[in-house]
């Protein structure tokens, strides 16, 4: 089975959120970069579980400057075969997803993987873009994927709960927790990763959708009231009147 | 000239995170003079309750769609149809699959989880797990707008709606479902619509104690959730699990018991409008993001919440 797993990098959970150029672009400076756990954890991982079961090759397919490389090397010592990056600075999500579409068109991929979001855009838009320009069935939410034959069996999350699809491959899928479960490589992968393939290749024309004017962090926030908890019940009268959320 | 919304409904009636999206679209509507028209596929009591959030006109396909891909084509037909300008949709699981897909089909500009209507040119998202908001600007003449769930408050004084049978090349449906969900069995909502959220996490020191947090929920109306360490160690469900790597919610009251507020935790919960954390331990990180705090035993403190709620009824 041949899968393409999209990965993109995203700044570490604890890092300082700050941005430069009047507000206009994330500030990196002393930023730590970490595969986006959705696109490592659960899409990377269970693509290489299914290769591992049945053979095949897990391609990466990056869009984003030279300074992904690290990540992408990550991705490799986890398992991937080889990765592309797609050598653009991604602005919005319907250029990125032009991006992937006009490089996966026609290469014959069984599988197209993403997570559901990056933690940075949080978009979870990218997917469904790429299914729609594929022209492949979609899934969104994956919690769980088996392959048998030319059919896919999911598992995805609904509102409140799960329910089981069916697709026939190839297809496309955004995955969620519970479809794999995080791989730390071992030091035979991060030595192989040095030398497996990552080839870099010119961003073809992909018009934007959107484009960010301006951000901004949101106001402190106030201090905690504390409530002795000999009178927990006072929170109740305060929630009620003061905070009027019940 | 028209607002498209895209409806989810259930049993009859749009649900509330498309109410939602609906009265998103019939305020953009009227702030442009445009019809705040909606597309609906499946079972439809009446307007489906879409004339009380504002929409004028109901176009109505009668066969339920199984596959999102259907969806995205019936919406696009359906915004060619009225001359729309802008399509919007519950940013939710099925506005993260159909959403996309219209826009592409559109050639729009797509922005997810709009926590504000448009102005002066610009949609304001969260950006960065909550950290960070965008305003971001469309480039394309029409657009596409997903709405952050219990971001943006139902309406309810508009007139009922005409309803009006719809169809449109939608194609073979390419996703078959083979077990429907059980959801809904235990009467709770959703998280991701959930206003009101009771969450506990290791504190707890076992999924037998949990009886204490469900009481305190049901006599509130809440929804539950657990912290990522207790869905990880089985004692809770997967799909109960709120933070980075679980489900993103955004509720008016968020009550966390026995959690310690990792960052990682903080990522999924930040936007709540009022945060309680009880916690044990008065250096707890998490109270630094709380609104109110407690520092007592949630083996205490829960159940004298809950008689103070029931006592509010008598």
């Amino acid at each position: 089975m041949k899968i393409l797993v999209c990965i993109s990098q995203a700044p570490d959970t604890t890092s300082r959120i700050a941005f430069k150029d009047g507000n206009t672009a994330f500030d990196e400076s002393g930023v730590q970069f970490i595969v986006n756990p959705y696109d490592e954890w659960y899409a990377l991982v269970r693509a290489i579980e299914l290769k591992e079961a049945g053979g095949g090759s897990v391609t990466t397919l990056t869009v984003g400057g030279a300074s992904c490389d690290p990540v992408i090397r990550k991705a490799l010592a986890i398992g991937a075969d080889d990765a592309v990056r797609i050598d653009t600075e991604p602005v919005d999500s319907m250029q990125v997803a032009r991006l992937i579409a006009s490089y996966a068109e026609g290469k014959g991929y069984d599988l197209v993987l993403f997570g559901k979001e990056t933690i940075d855009h949080n978009g979870s838009v990218v997917p469904a873009m790429v299914a729609e320009m594929l022209d492949l069935p979609f899934v969104a939410l994956a919690t769980s994927l088996e392959v048998n034959g030319g059919t896919a069996t999911l598992k995805r999350e609904v509102a409140g709960g799960e329910e089981t699809v069916e697709a026939n491959l190839p297809m496309c899928l955004s995955a969620a927790k519970g479809m794999a479960e995080q791989r730390i490589p071992n030091m035979r992968g991060i030595m192989s990763a040095r030398t497996k393939p990552l080839a870099v290749e010119a961003a073809g024309d992909a018009a934007l959708g959107s484009k960010v004017k301006v951000f901004s962090l949101p106001p402190a926030k106030g201090d905690c009231k504390l409530i002795p908890a000999e009178q927990a019940e006072e929170l109740i009268r305060l929630l009620r009147e003061e905070a009027k959320v019940i | 000239m028209a607002i498209l919304t895209i409806i989810n409904a259930k049993d009859g009636q749009a649900n509330k995170a498309s109410l939602e999206a609906a009265s998103y679209a019939s305020a953009m509507a009227k702030a442009a003079g445009a019809e705040s028209v909606a597309v609906v596929a499946g079972p439809l009591n009446g307007d489906g309750g879409l004339g009380a959030a504002g929409v004028t006109k109901v176009l109505h396909h009668a066969d339920a769609l199984a596959d999102e891909g259907q969806t995205a084509r019936l919406a696009t037909a359906a915004a060619a149809a009225t001359g729309a300008t802008a399509v919007v949709m519950s940013h939710d699981h099925t506005g993260q699959a159909v959403a996309p897909r219209v826009a592409v089909r559109l050639g729009a500009g797509l922005v997810s989880g709009v926590t504000a209507l448009p102005e002066g040119g610009t949609v304001r998202r969260n950006v960065f797990s909550g950290k960070a908001t965008a305003d971001v600007e469309v480039l394309t003449d029409q657009a596409v707008y997903t709405v952050t769930p219990n971001a943006f408050g139902v309406t309810t004084d508009g007139a009922t709606a005409a309803v009006e049978a719809f169809s449109a090349e939608v194609g073979e449906a390419r996703i078959r479902v083979t077990e429907p969900a059980s959801a809904g069995d235990d009467g709770m909502v959703p998280l991701p619509e959930a206003e009101l959220v009771v969450s506990a996490g290791r504190g707890l020191k076992g999924p037998e104690h949990w009886g204490i947090v469900e009481d305190l929920a049901k006599a509130l109306g809440a929804t539950t959730a657990c912290s990522r360490p207790v869905s990880d160690i089985g004692w809770r469900p997967h799909h109960e699990h709120v933070g980075q790597t679980g489900i993103t919610i955004r509720p008016n009251l968020y009550i966390a018991a026995g959690i310690s507020g990792a960052i990682q935790h903080l990522a999924g919960v930040n936007q709540s409008k009022v945060i309680v954390v009880i916690n044990t331990d008065p250096e707890a990180p998490f109270f630094k993001a709380a609104d109110y705090g407690i520092v007592g035993d949630a083996f205490d403190v829960l159940p004298k919440l809950t008689a103070a709620v029931q006592a509010l009824g008598d």
